[in-house]
């Protein structure tokens, strides 16, 4: 891995230049008291003083609302539009925290399970994630309770530490080095910094290990019921989850002719698992809870090797009723 | 203003009074705007606010809701608990900035094929004078421009 | 504090309660708190930050079907509670309510009259910030709240965290759902997002009590409960304060006036 240094200044006209040879590029956009990832046409709006945005950076390779293909009907005939990847632009993210970067690592395992999906990866090989270490966190936060850390490089192809004036730049994948390399001139030597010192102090809240031991074999548990219990059964938790990945696919038709389109969906929601018959095997919350975490923790794990969690807390944040998910996973850890 | 524009309205009426009196307009040989295309409902009451959105949705430039007068309904009181609908409904587009002056809302009786005549004239005139309603239309066309639409979908900043 | 835990044991040592639903510390605010037995009561506490409103599980069958329940509520919550018990959702003997006194006393309040004498009496707590932003967007052009709305509404991502938070969202089968035919496109865009907040305000004309709930659960922040706060206002300009006759849109009077029907 390489490791350069570039002034703040240079890393704005960087992005301008990016920018400017037709890269569409994500950053952290501040409004009000919320901040979000946002496509940006001017360095200008860049804002970096929030611990965590609102929602996470998913959406650039799994959108809310995607097209996978078209059809017309027309005499009998039915004429299919694939998804064409030719309209997806070039894309880099500014400003993703390594919790973020991390995240795409389980996305890219749920994709490429069985059938490698399409849209995904197209959209995947076309961005390039210019990470950002943490410099401070919050009480949400436990990247560091799994695995994680502020200046974990594992998912992005640059990562930046704030130092003094300007930051440490570690290259750590090709599609990061052709970038930086592409402008050179931007970057500076090897400041020769340790970058612990610069990095937030995140707190370890529970031992993965002993969260390991035990919810593998919890199914039966009765911590899910009274864990769940004040759930609303919303999906706030999932959409703004890095990691979460689960889809609905419908059926936007107007009359002889029509889209077929992927959109997020929730496994908290009471219809997710709804049978036709009208049978449902997820009926209580609890199990939709249980379900969530075995996923994250059990499933995932197990199948695809990838924890479906990286700690950036912001189910905690966006939940209605303060589903504190690092508190519950300490509770399991300690069970 | 855009001698072109064809304003295309959807008519939402009642089966007792309003269609009759759409009838009536015919039978009387009065000649008006041909810019209407009538739906009939059993009663006002019927007439679900949804349908004048997915009117709007899908092409329409006005919309024009009609049925008995107070105290006629044929079902004795479909039309007041329609009227109280529309008032919170007309204010609720109003305040999120759908353009009310596209909804037309009338009383016509089985007996008044000349105010139908009237009422379908003045609304054409005045839609040709607002032009089309491409602004709730652009909301509907969410996913024709596909890449575009989700670039601006990852706009989510807010306060 | 102590006097709603002692309360509270109290009736679970009578046997008057099965559940308690009040509100314990959290994270960062109190948050909700199911207490089974005496012992889980002495978590409790109730003070002018417990904002959410615990109304919205009194209809949860999972939690409280057959069982005898207590609850402290805040003001919005008494009000839906009342506006719950107009709807028959609630039954008087298996509620037992606590509210909270203007001056930070605990008020039991053992029936529906209480509960709507106590509404009666309090003043509602103040809206100044909500109130301002309608008034910014009164005076906005109608080209401008257009604007406004379309681009907050096209954040929503459809968690439907407002309709979960909501008190008076109680029905086993949301207009959402309904897909024979699809009425409301169940995917995020910007006009699906729009026509499902109209219908959910719609929905709760002359039943909400302007709790603001689905604004605060809002994740990302739409100012959504400002669309109910001003229904709310456009009901009782139009039709009065609420009574037992029924509900705004299930009732109606020759004399209702209007200006726009020709």
């Amino acid at each position: 891995m390489e490791r350069k240094y570039i002034s703040h200044n240079s890393l704005m006209n960087w992005l301008t230049q990016l920018n400017n040879e037709g890269n569409q590029i994500y950053a952290p956009v501040a409004k009000g008291n919320k901040t979000d990832y946002k496509h940006i046409t001017s360095v200008e709006e860049i804002s970096m003083d929030h611990i965590q945005t609102t929602q996470s950076a998913k959406a650039v390779a799994f959108p809310r609302t995607e097209k996978l293909f078209s059809y017309t009907k027309k005499n009998g005939d039915v004429t299919l539009q694939n998804f064409d990847t030719t309209t997806i632009p070039e894309t880099v993210v500014f400003g993703i925290h390594p919790c973020d970067a991390a995240g795409f690592k389980p996305l890219s395992g749920i994709f490429n399970w069985d059938t490698p999906d399409l849209p995904f990866n197209e959209r995947m090989k076309r961005t390039t994630l210019i990470a950002v270490s943490c410099t401070q966190c919050d009480e949400f936060c436990f990247c560091t309770s799994v695995n994680g850390s502020p200046g974990n490089t594992t998912g992005s192809d640059i990562l930046l530490t704030p130092i003094k004036d300007g930051y440490l730049a570690e290259i750590i994948t090709e599609k990061g080095k052709s970038l930086v390399d592409k402008h050179s001139s931007f970057f500076e030597a090897d400041p020769n910094v340790n970058k612990e010192e610069y990095l937030a102090q995140v707190p370890v809240q529970f031992s993965l290990e002993e969260l390991n031991k035990k919810i593998s074999n919890m199914f039966e548990s009765p911590v899910w019921k009274q864990q769940s219990e004040r759930c609303l059964g919303c999906g706030a938790c999932a959409y703004v989850c890095p990691t979460c990945a689960c889809f609905d696919i419908q059926e936007d038709a107007h009359g002889s002719s029509g889209n077929r389109l992927r959109c997020w969906d929730a496994c908290g929601f009471s219809l997710f698992t709804m049978h036709t018959s009208g049978h449902n095997p997820r009926e209580m919350q609890s199990q939709r809870w249980r379900q969530r975490l075995l996923h994250k923790f059990s499933y995932m794990p197990e199948r695809i090797s990838v924890r479906g969690c990286t700690g950036c807390g912001r189910c905690s944040r966006a939940c209605p009723v303060d589903m504190n998910i690092a508190e519950h996973l300490t509770e399991i850890a300690a069970l | 203003m855009n001698n072109e524009f064809e304003p295309k309205i959807l008519a939402f009426v009642c089966n007792w009074c309003t269609y009759a009196g759409a009838d009536l307009t015919g039978t009387s040989r009065i000649k008006y705007a041909s810019n209407v295309k009538i739906v009939r409902f059993p009663c006002t009451g019927r007439i679900d606010f949804m349908l004048l959105l997915k009117a709007f949705a899908n092409g329409s430039d006005g919309v024009i809701v009609s049925g008995c007068h107070p105290n006629d309904c044929h079902y004795t009181s479909g039309n007041f608990h329609a009227r109280r609908r529309w008032m919170l409904f007309r204010s609720l587009l109003d305040f999120m900035g759908i353009d009310i002056r596209r909804i037309q809302f009338s009383w016509v009786s089985a007996a008044e094929g000349a105010k139908w005549a009237d009422i379908v004239n003045e609304t054409v005139a005045s839609i040709r004078e607002l032009g089309p309603y491409t602004e709730y239309r652009k909301a509907a066309d969410f996913l024709a421009d596909n890449e575009a639409e989700l670039a601006k979908e990852m706009e989510v900043n807010n306060g | 504090m102590d006097e709603l835990r002692n309360k509270a044991k109290e009736m679970f040592d009578k046997g008057e309660i099965d559940i308690f639903i009040g509100y314990e510390e959290g994270t960062r605010n109190p948050r909700p708190l199911f207490a089974n037995n005496a012992d889980e009561t002495q978590k409790l506490v109730f003070n002018d930050k417990c904002t959410g409103n615990l109304a919205v599980y009194l209809t949860r069958k999972d939690l409280v079907k057959g069982k005898k329940v207590g609850i402290s509520a805040s003001y919005y919550a008494l009000k839906s509670i009342a506006q719950l018990f107009v709807e028959n959702q609630l039954k008087e003997e298996n509620l037992k309510v606590f509210g909270l006194s203007s001056d930070g006393q605990i008020r039991t309040l053992n029936s529906l009259e209480e509960i709507k004498q106590y509404l009666k009496d309090t003043p509602p707590p103040p809206k100044v910030e909500d109130d301002e932003l309608i008034k910014q967007i009164d005076a906005m052009s109608s080209a401008e709240r257009w604007a406004f709305w379309s681009d907050e509404l096209s954040k929503c991502f459809k968690c439907y965290a407002c309709r979960a938070a909501c008190p008076m969202c109680y029905c086993t089968k949301c207009i959402v759902e309904v897909n024979r035919p699809q009425w409301i496109q169940p995917w995020a865009s910007t006009l699906g997002n729009m026509e499902w907040q109209i219908n959910r305000v719609m929905h709760m004309a002359g039943r909400c009590s302007d709790c603001g709930s689905c604004g605060t659960a809002c994740p990302i922040g739409i100012p959504i409960h400002l669309l109910t706060h001003k229904m709310s206002e456009t009901v009782k300009a139009n039709f009065g304060d609420p009574n037992d006759k029924g509900n705004v849109l299930s009732t109606f009077k020759p004399e209702d006036k209007e200006s726009f029907i020709l």
